[in-house]
């Protein structure tokens, strides 16, 4: 198909950037490598610095330190209409004054195509996001995905070779976000470009992307796939934003890690001293009095305080000697839900359990 | 005040209006068609009967069309207009563009020229100009002495170009510069990832995206220039329009059918380019800023562009500032003719001029300020009524008030002279002769302004804000008074500023209406001292005093307002 990249995917590079405005440090040492063909997301809260980075990739911002690459073209000089990448807005950022069709056509117009070349590839690009019928529009005239679909368009139709995404599923209402992201995700494989994703959004993220890399405070945290990241948080940053964690209180001696209450848990080797133990709400397992604890799991009485129906699953605030633990319990035709102010029984699971530092 | 406290309820049913919003609304209207719409109907119906009046007739257009000294009026009108706004377009760009464009230090006194046009009538500085830049002015005399050449910049039609260009042109800076700013700065980011730099991508994305902001701008500069009589007037130039329709009715009177047809010319093209404007502005909303977004990338400029830029804008300040500055030397000169500077300097222009001029003043603050009050009082109903209530037919209050923009003041003027000369008082005085007249006229001419400052004030104020006073057991009276009315301080503040200085230099519906020097307001003063050569000296002198008098009084109203509002806002 010939909306397909004609050179093979490459490979993103940033080398030991560091980036402040004044004496406000928005980038800090930061390294990374985007493998070619790879669908690749910044994930972190607002003001991580992630759409900084994005935007130093596109060439709108300029590092006070470090290199990027591009293949194996350093770019980190380049002004931004030298670079070939493709940056599509959080906003879309589509020009009011053409109509569809003119601003996909735009680049290929910059590019000194020919006439008919420019014609044949708007065109298709069009028809691959399934507005060729509205073409004649005035941006104005189309909703919030026709236009996100547009703003692809226009970027994909000059072949860049990497695709940069700002948050573009951040102005759709919910049920468009889940469509938009697989069609995304489909097209996205279907030309092999290496692309990047910029979201605030786990679920964005997890579902859409190869690698993460979450980011917080100008530094990456950690990069790995959807689920290492939520299986093997680096530290409690990454645990906490992806997932909701029980952190509980006590310390590590030697080979166990002692609770509040005196009981000790076993540590598997090398965790560091000043780690915490985190438990994600399903790895704890509400129990009645009546069954024995599993082998080696640690149980801890408490009480219901509150509960949250959160769809398949419930949640319960359960106050215990080691403070409020939040515990999920599948929903099943025959169970009965706790009463708030019940006396329960939790097992807390040793095989399930992280060690994780700040 | 109180049409606003007559209004109860904020959302009744649909059909339900109160009678104190019914009462509002049509007090509002008899007003507009009393002081708007009855005089303007007036000169229309003049231009379509026969001398004489009854009957319907084209023959007063065939006569227009006839006469080789109107069309010529005409063409020239046109002519002034269409060069003005190019020659002011031509000032504006590069200063709208650099400012909006590049880091550079004198931002904000180039966006301070906007007020410059609000504090002086451009027919003043019309002789400051021709002192300057004349044939035997400032700059031709040291062009003939270094280069033996002279250029006609004031000769006939080019001076009143010249002039009105250099007058009017902030109308299209400050339209220019918001549009600029309101272009969000992932526009252009989008064109640049896409391969558009430098000329290109002002040529294909910025410029189109302004382009709205600059014709509005330019149209408000061609009614402007259409429609002011008194700058060709003072430069000698009388086969344009406006001056020939005050020529008219000043020395044949009021029969004359001539000055009617002039007079719907003149509106037709106040039409024609307001048309003009909305129809650019139509579904082209183009403000396109987001959050976080903010204008366009300001660049950093390198050594020889900044020179550039420093030079391009240090001459067109040095141009547009040209006529204060020889008002200013013109106001203490003793002669000053045949050389470039005043041969010596004295204070006897202003001596003379506050001994017989203070009447002036005196009217020109009691006109103006009238005026601007009542233009706020009515811009608050007619703002509260459109805005919060359910009133059928609210819109055209809205729209009636506005339509005095496509009046032009000459027009105004003689619709008064037409409807009210006739009306005499107890005791045989004409009711068109009373100085309230005037002010009805500056308030006519100058509610759109106060009316739009009211309008985007109100829409400002969320209406969850009052329903929360209410809500916390306010009553409707009380919540227009402590909640809206302090919200809405600053617009109001903004809508009696503008309406008063504008006022104040207003000069071409006044012309019309003054009967005797002890009601003429500082500008009529101003154009008799500005007619004759001996009278330019305390004519400038008065002018300095008038654009100190604007400039304080807009300063005062501004402190008084601040600090009430600051009163209120902090105690209560």
């Amino acid at each position: 198909m010939s909306i397909l990249p004609e050179t093979a995917p490459v490979a993103v590079t940033v080398e030991a950037i560091s980036l402040s405005y004044g004496d406000h440090a928005v980038l800090k040492d930061v390294s990374l490598q985007v493998k070619p063909g790879e669908f690749f997301a910044f994930l972190g809260p607002s003001g991580c610095g992630k759409t900084t980075l994005l935007r130093l990739i596109a060439g709108f911002n300029t590092a006070q330190q470090g290199r990027i690459l591009i293949g194996d073209r350093d770019v980190t000089d380049l002004r931004p209409w030298q670079r070939d990448v493709g940056l599509v807005f959080q906003n879309y950022a589509l020009w009011p004054h053409m109509t569809v069709m003119q601003n996909v056509a735009f680049g290929l117009e910059e590019r000194r195509l020919p006439r008919v070349e420019i014609k044949q590839r708007a065109g298709e690009m069009l028809e691959l996001v399934g507005l060729s019928a509205l073409a004649d529009r005035r941006p104005s005239q189309l909703s919030g995905g026709q236009q996100q679909r547009v703003a692809l368009a226009r970027t994909l139709a000059v072949r860049p070779r990497v695709l940069l995404l700002d948050e573009p599923l951040s102005n759709l209402d919910a049920k468009m976000r889940v469509q938009v992201r697989r069609e995304l995700r489909d097209l996205q494989r279907r030309l092999g470009i290496t692309a990047i994703f910029v979201t605030h959004d786990q679920e964005e993220a997890n579902t859409v992307c190869d690698r993460i890399a979450v980011m917080n405070d100008g530094r990456v945290q950690q990069v790995a796939a959807p689920m290492d990241l939520f299986a093997h948080p680096a530290n409690l940053f990454v645990a906490n934003f992806l997932g909701t964690t029980n952190q509980i209180a006590g310390h590590v001696d030697g080979a166990v890690y002692r609770l509040a209450d005196g009981q000790a848990l076993p540590v598997p080797p090398g965790t560091r001293p000043e780690a915490t133990l985190v438990l994600r709400p399903q790895d704890i397992v509400l129990v009645g009095s009546a069954t024995a604890p599993v082998d080696g799991s640690i149980r801890l009485a408490g009480r219901v305080a509150d509960h949250e129906f959160l769809g398949n699953t419930i949640r319960y605030r359960v106050v215990t000697e080691l403070g409020d633990l939040q515990i999920d319990v599948l929903i099943t035709v025959t169970a009965t839900p706790r009463k708030i102010g019940e006396m329960v029984h939790l097992d807390l699971n040793p095989g399930r359990a992280l060690y994780l530092t700040e | 005040m109180a049409q606003v406290s007559a209004i109860p309820r904020l959302r009744r049913a649909a059909s339900g209006a109160t009678a104190g919003q019914v009462a509002a609304a049509l007090a509002i209207a008899a007003f507009l068609i009393l002081f708007l719409a009855w005089p303007v109907a007036q000169v229309m119906i003049a231009a379509f009967q026969p001398k004489g009046g009854g009957g319907f007739t084209l023959v007063n257009f065939a006569d227009f069309f006839a006469t080789e000294l109107f069309v010529r009026s005409f063409w020239n009108s046109l002519y002034v207009s269409g060069m003005a706004v190019l020659v002011a377009t031509l000032i504006s760009l590069p200063l709208a563009y650099i400012t909006s464009r590049f880091e550079f230090r004198g931002t904000m006194l180039i966006q301070t020229l906007g007020v410059v046009p609000l504090i002086m009538p451009p027919f003043v500085g019309a002789v400051a100009m021709g002192l300057l830049f004349g044939r035997n002015g400032t700059v031709n005399l040291l062009l003939e002495d270094y280069f033996g050449i002279t250029i006609p910049f004031m000769e006939g039609l080019n001076g009143v170009v010249f002039v009105q260009a250099i007058h009017y042109f902030p109308f299209i800076l400050i339209n220019l510069s918001t549009a600029l700013a309101n272009i969000d700065r992932s526009m252009e980011e989008a064109a640049q990832s896409l391969g558009c730099s430098g000329f290109r991508l002002f040529r294909r994305i910025v410029f189109p995206l302004a382009m709205p902001g600059y014709v509005a701008g330019a149209a408000l500069v061609f009614i402007k220039v259409f429609d002011d009589l008194a700058t060709p007037l003072l430069l000698n130039v009388k086969d344009m329009l406006a001056p020939q329709a005050y020529l008219r009715v000043t020395s044949i009177g009021i029969a004359d059918p001539m000055g009617y047809v002039i007079s719907v010319v003149l509106i037709v093209f106040s039409l024609l380019s307001m048309w003009a404007s909305s129809f650019a502005l139509r579904g082209r909303d183009y403000a396109t800023t987001q959050r976080g977004g903010g204008g366009l990338d300001r660049r950093r400029l390198s050594g020889p562009q900044a020179v550039l830029a420093y030079g391009v804008v240090i001459f067109i300040l040095l141009l547009v500032l040209a006529p204060h500055i020889g008002l200013t030397l013109l106001s203490f000169a003793t002669v000053w003719s045949f050389s470039p500077l005043p041969d010596a300097f004295t204070l006897a222009h202003y001596a003379r001029v506050f001994d017989e001029s203070a009447v002036y003043m005196k009217n020109t603050v009691l006109y103006a300020g009238l005026a601007a009050g009542i233009d706020i009082l009515l811009g608050i109903a007619i703002a509260y009524l459109v805005l919060r209530t359910k009133l059928v037919g609210r819109q055209w209050l809205d729209y009636g008030a506005m339509a005095a923009l496509a009046v032009p003041g000459v027009v105004l003027g003689i619709g008064y002279l037409r409807s009210y000369y006739g009306i005499t008082l107890p005791g045989g005085v004409p009711l068109a002769t009373l100085w309230i007249v005037i002010v009805l006229a500056l308030a006519v001419r100058r509610l759109p302004y106060a009316l739009r400052a009211c309008m985007a004030a109100l829409q400002q104020v969320s209406v969850a804000l009052e329903e929360a006073g209410e809500n916390l057991g306010a009553t409707r009276l009380r919540v227009i008074r402590r909640i809206v009315v302090p919200l809405m301080t600053g617009g109001i503040l903004a809508g009696f500023v503008t309406s008063f200085a504008t006022a104040a230099v207003e000069l071409s519906a006044t012309i019309m209406l003054v009967q005797s020097n002890a009601d003429a307001p500082l500008t009529y003063g101003l154009y008799v001292f500005m007619q004759s050569p001996a009278g330019r000296g305390p004519g400038a002198a008065l002018g300095i005093i008038a654009v100190i008098l604007v400039a304080a009084c807009t300063l005062a109203s501004h402190l008084l307002i601040e600090r009430h509002r600051r009163r209120s806002g902090g105690l209560r």
